[in-house]
């Protein structure tokens, strides 16, 4: 129980330190923070649905740009609350449609399909844009300092954290460690294989527009190749992989250093980032398939084990 | 209660199962023998709508058509399988794994009554609560498989070779857990290679060779039968 409160209490005073950041930083450090709590959001966002299922997901640069669009189209025509409620719901009809029509797929044409429905969406996006429109990009000019973007992501960041402890702890949490198991018992089980991953791929896919929807008035312009870039996805997949993506600190610890190190290496490296981050993946992968929580965790066990007899403490989680 | 009529199974061109008819009362316990790959996991596995079955056949619970409908709402309406191999998982602790087997609608709200249960049936599981089921020994996961599918409530239990891989002694404790979840009343259908034991604990059994039903009876009269002497209880030494 204390250590509870503990926990809570350190949450929310980081919380208050993080919204209080504004006040004291600069324009860079602040841009630096949308951009850092933007992958944090994106990264946990991944881990709920892809970490806690084994669904590896490409798609998530498809989201992200249905909600950076969504604001581009509506936000002369509608309140912003609303454009966010619209982004949203835009978000939530495409990871159902998707979410049914491929939750039945295993491994890895699972990941084919989204990596293609990312690329399908922004096509579609582009197609509409030069034959409908007649214009490649949009401009967003909103009355939205940068202040107010970066604490509408913290409170998306706090949520999604939030949304994932307590699903964690509750009888679908234990559902999902289990379907990433063995879906055959899993089923036998009792749970709805089928509605149980859908609702937690929609949960992950509406987070992800939102992030996009909230950051979209940052670009001032949007164009397909800017907003549904599939580095966003993979950046977000190796961030949360770094950082362990089925815990619930994870993905969020993963993505502070790896997005301050792309931040260095695009401004230092700007013609050798991609090759740069091609090889950090595969290290990654290589090297910590599990995250350095696990890695960590496997290391500490092992060192201690020697002096245990009987594996207690079975129960301790992070 | 069971109901299970021309039930035929098939993977890709391999034929498991043809045309089975079985039935199970209520409260019965029925054991299902025959050699490796006759068709007994597939049979279980076809009642738990894990594997889809040939048109045309019929499974009911009461009534209530179960043919083709997905394996959670075969355990909604009351049938559990412990599989073979247990399916237990591992990195979960003992309590864990029970409050599993209680994901079911119709388990929620008797899941702690159904608990005590559990641990009435297998008091050393009570010990080992908080501990993660892949340390333990082979004969404590069954425990564990069997009072977590316990805990959905069913009306019939169906187990797929419980006692593979087990100690002598365990295979003991084990049949007598299963002989007081009978005498409570829940009907089980077994599929078991300890063939004497199973026949002790059944009502009755049908015999399967090769996908086909050769033979059912009564326990008593399968014991007596010279094709079960012979081929599964190993005659010679018995007589």
């Amino acid at each position: 129980m204390m250590k509870g409160a503990f926990v809570w209490a350190i949450f929310a005073l980081t919380l208050a330190v993080l919204a209080a950041a504004p006040f004291f930083l600069e324009a860079y450090g602040l841009g630096l923070l949308i951009g850092l709590l933007g992958y944090v959001t994106l990264a946990s966002a991944w881990g709920l649905f892809s970490g806690r299922t084994g669904y590896v997901s490409l798609a998530t640069v498809a989201f992200f740009g249905v909600g950076a669009y969504a604001v581009a189209a509506l936000n002369e025509v509608l309140p912003y609350p609303l454009v966010l409620l619209v982004a949203a719901l835009a978000g939530l009809g495409l990871a159902l449609a998707v979410g049914l029509s491929t939750l039945r797929l295993a491994g890895v044409y699972f990941v084919i399909f989204t990596f293609g429905l990312a690329e399908l969406v922004r096509q579609l996006v582009t197609w509409y844009e030069i034959n409908v429109t007649g214009t490649l990009g949009r401009y967003i000019f909103m009355d939205l300092g940068p202040e107010h973007i970066y604490w509408q992501l913290l409170a998306l960041a706090a949520a999604t954290l939030f949304i994932t402890w307590r699903i964690d702890r509750s009888r679908l949490g234990l559902a999902l460690r289990v379907i990433a198991d063995d879906e055959v018992v899993a089923a036998h089980l009792g749970i709805d294989l089928a509605r149980t991953k859908l609702a937690l791929f929609a949960l992950s896919s509406v987070i992800v527009t939102l992030v996009g929807a909230i950051q979209a008035p940052r670009w001032t312009y949007i164009e397909p190749a800017i907003v549904f870039n599939p580095t966003v996805s993979f950046l977000t997949l190796v961030m949360a992989l770094l950082g362990g993506a089925s815990r619930l600190w994870g993905p969020a610890l993963g993505a502070v250093p790896l997005f301050l190190l792309f931040e260095w290496l695009s401004a230092n490296f700007p013609n050798h980032y991609s090759i740069l981050l091609g090889l950090l993946f595969i290290a990654i992968v290589f090297a910590l398939p599990k995250g350095v929580f696990a890695f960590a965790e496997m290391h500490l066990k092992t060192r201690g084990g020697e002096k245990r007899i009987v594996p207690v403490e079975a129960e301790s989680k992070p | 209660m069971l109901d299970v009529a021309r039930l035929s199974v098939s993977y890709g061109k391999h034929v498991a199962l043809t045309d089975v008819s079985i039935r199970v009362a209520t409260g019965e316990a029925v054991v299902i023998l025959g050699a490796n790959g006759a068709g007994k996991s597939s049979l279980l596995k076809a009642i738990a709508g894990l594997v889809q079955p040939a048109p045309g056949a019929g499974v009911a619970l009461d009534d209530k058509p179960l043919t083709g409908i997905p394996a959670h709402e075969v355990l909604e309406a009351g049938i559990a399988l412990v599989p073979e191999g247990r399916g237990i998982f591992g990195d979960l602790t003992v309590s864990e794994n029970l409050d599993l087997g209680a994901y079911a609608h119709r388990a929620r709200k008797e899941a702690p009554r159904n608990r005590d249960l559990v641990y009435q049936l297998f008091p050393r599981l009570v010990e080992r609560r908080h501990q993660r089921v892949a340390t333990m020994s082979g004969g404590e996961q069954q425990m564990v498989a069997i009072g977590r599918a316990l805990m959905s409530a069913p009306r019939l239990l169906m187990l797929d070779e419980p006692s593979l891989g087990l100690a002598p002694v365990m295979v003991g404790e084990l049949f007598s857990a299963l002989k007081q979840i009978r005498h409570a009343g829940m009907a089980l259908l077994i599929v078991e290679q300890s063939v004497r034991k199973s026949l002790d604990l059944a009502d009755r059994g049908y015999v399967l060779e090769a996908g086909r039903m050769v033979g059912n009876g009564t326990a008593a009269s399968l014991r007596e039968d010279p094709v079960v002497q012979r081929a599964f209880l190993g005659m010679a030494a018995d007589a």
